[in-house]
């Protein structure tokens, strides 16, 4: 590697490291989205005209918070009307200096404030995650679109919109009260998982782009842990989001066809990886009240910690989807609960099961495929390959449209 | 900040109440309204008389104007009332629409206020 390749990547570490934590100060302190994002743009700028001659400095997010505070102090001397704010960011950029804190107040991180806000239920889904992407993962919008495969200008535009609303209708920048925080963390958590989903099922020519994503999802909710330590539902998901990691690799078919859980080689997945989320499982149950996320995260470590398919413990799956559905009680989670239920009972339990999910699930081409699957196992092979062209017509995913064709072309 | 909380609904939405329960919930509106304006949150508000009594004008750019019977936007939903409250944020707006006691749908805007807001 070269000195200038070295600076580049642990530039590029520690800014995703300290970015969301710049921008999340400088919002809080100049109360301006755009203006903090062009400060940590041009004291990244900076870092790299430096960095390769002088090395890289003892601190690099203190010196990026330097240049950056600097920089706002420039502008805001031109606009009167910041006065007020200038002296509040001599104060504040002080505190900035400071070493890393650890052990600190987590209500007062600034990054915690950033992503709540990103995040604030006043914002349509599509502009939290955008908005989350851009500012707390350090996406750019071509990035952005390019991952939820939509134009740059319409990310660039949502992304306007929403800081506008966030400046214009009065959206605090603060992490919610303790009587606030449940809905607004599932709001969080949402996005997040979307961020993840959009990558992880990602099967297309994009996939390199799009697993990256998936990537970034995880180091967002890792640090949404590491701020939020006594909080369950954000280990579940990021153990779950590990455990779907983990197993990646064995997921797709040299040609990107689709392989699924039972046929995939266990040896591909990455066991130091899944024993990591077992851990994290097993934490997150210990402080009581799981959630949607850490339960289906031990549904998923159930599976992923079965040595066969035909080895799982399908009674501990079972057991799992039941709370699940109490908690959650959706046809889809009803319908993964008829599929471990098929390898506990049978397919005609499982079948029996389904059946009356099929008014709400119509148009969900997973329950179609599950129903083709389970008519197939029970011999009523006619019905299946109906079921199969109904769940072909409902989904573009290429990986699932090829695993659907071949199953018709076998029967 | 200062924000208008439209309040609307559909405008049968009490039939399925009795007299009683009716006037139950509009002392439970009344009860609201006093004591969000002696916390000083509602500067100001009304209820409305109901859509039927609207009167539309319309003004084209190039000055014409026409007058019509009903609301400007036909729909399930009316606006029946609206107040102007005073919080720190938007938080606090929503929360305070979330407290009104009657099963209709708000809508909160912010106000246009003088430079910095």
């Amino acid at each position: 590697m070269t000195a200038r390749q070295t600076v580049d990547s642990s530039l590029a570490r520690v800014l995703r490291e300290e970015r969301a934590r710049l921008i999340g100060s400088l919002v809080r302190i100049l109360g301006d989205w755009d203006l903090a994002e062009d400060l940590v743009q041009e004291a990244a700028v900076a870092a790299l005209e430096h960095w390769p001659a002088e090395g890289l400095p003892r601190n690099p997010g203190a010196w990026l918070m330097t240049t950056a505070r600097r920089r706002a102090i420039d502008r805001l001397r031109r606009d009167a009307r910041f006065r007020q704010r200038l002296v509040q960011l001599g104060e504040e950029a002080d505190e900035m200096e400071q070493p890393i804190q650890t052990g600190g107040p987590l209500a007062a991180d600034d990054r915690l404030r950033l992503l709540f806000t990103c995040c604030h239920p006043a914002l349509s889904r599509e502009a939290q995650v955008a908005l989350t992407l851009r500012t707390v993962g350090g996406l750019d919008s071509a990035q952005v679109a390019r991952a939820f495969l939509v134009p740059e200008a319409t990310v660039a535009q949502r992304v306007v919109r929403a800081k506008r609303k966030i400046r214009d209708a009065g959206i605090p920048f603060r992490v919610p009260e303790a009587s606030e925080l449940p809905p607004r963390l599932e709001q969080v958590l949402a996005v997040l998982y979307l961020v993840f989903n959009e990558g992880y099922l990602a099967s297309d020519g994009a996939v390199a782009d799009r697993r990256e994503l998936a990537r970034d999802a995880e180091w967002l909710t890792s640090l949404l842990v590491r701020l939020m330590p006594d909080e369950p539902e954000p280990l579940g998901l990021l153990a779950l989001m590990q455990l779907h990691l983990a197993r990646v690799e064995a997921r797709f078919g040299p040609d990107g066809s689709l392989i699924l859980l039972p046929d995939q080689d266990r040896s591909r997945w990455d066991a130091a990886a899944i024993s990591a989320a077992g851990e994290l499982v097993e934490r997150g149950l210990r402080m009581g009240r799981p959630g949607q996320y850490l339960l289906q995260a031990a549904i998923v470590a159930v599976h992923a910690t079965a040595p066969t398919y035909a080895a799982t413990d399908w009674t501990e799956i079972v057991a799992l989807y039941d709370r699940l559905l109490r908690l959650q009680p959706t046809p889809v989670v009803a319908l993964n609960r008829a599929l471990a239920i098929a390898e506990l009972d049978g397919p005609g339990p499982a079948l029996t099961e389904i059946e009356p999910l099929g008014e709400r699930l119509r148009g969900y081409h997973l329950f179609h495929a599950a129903r083709g699957e389970l008519l197939r196992r029970l011999g009523r092979l006619d019905e299946a390959r109906a079921a199969d062209r109904l769940a072909l017509s409902l989904t573009d995913n290429p990986a699932e449209r090829r695993l659907l064709e071949a199953r018709l072309a076998d029967a | 900040m200062k924000y208008m909380l439209l309040i609307g609904g559909a405008e049968d939405g009490w039939d399925h109440l009795d007299e009683a329960g009716q006037r139950a919930l509009y002392a439970r509106i009344e009860t609201w309204w006093d004591e969000r304006k002696a916390a000083g949150e509602l500067l100001e508000g009304a209820q409305l008389q109901p859509s039927t009594t609207a009167t539309t004008v319309r003004r084209g750019i190039d000055g014409d104007v026409t007058v019509t019977d009903g609301p400007f936007v036909e729909g399930k939903e009316m606006i029946g009332g609206y107040g102007v409250i005073e919080v720190p944020d938007l938080d606090a707006a929503i929360r305070l629409a979330s407290s009104w006691p009657a099963p209709d749908t708000l809508e909160i805007r912010p106000l246009v206020t003088g430079e910095m807001g």
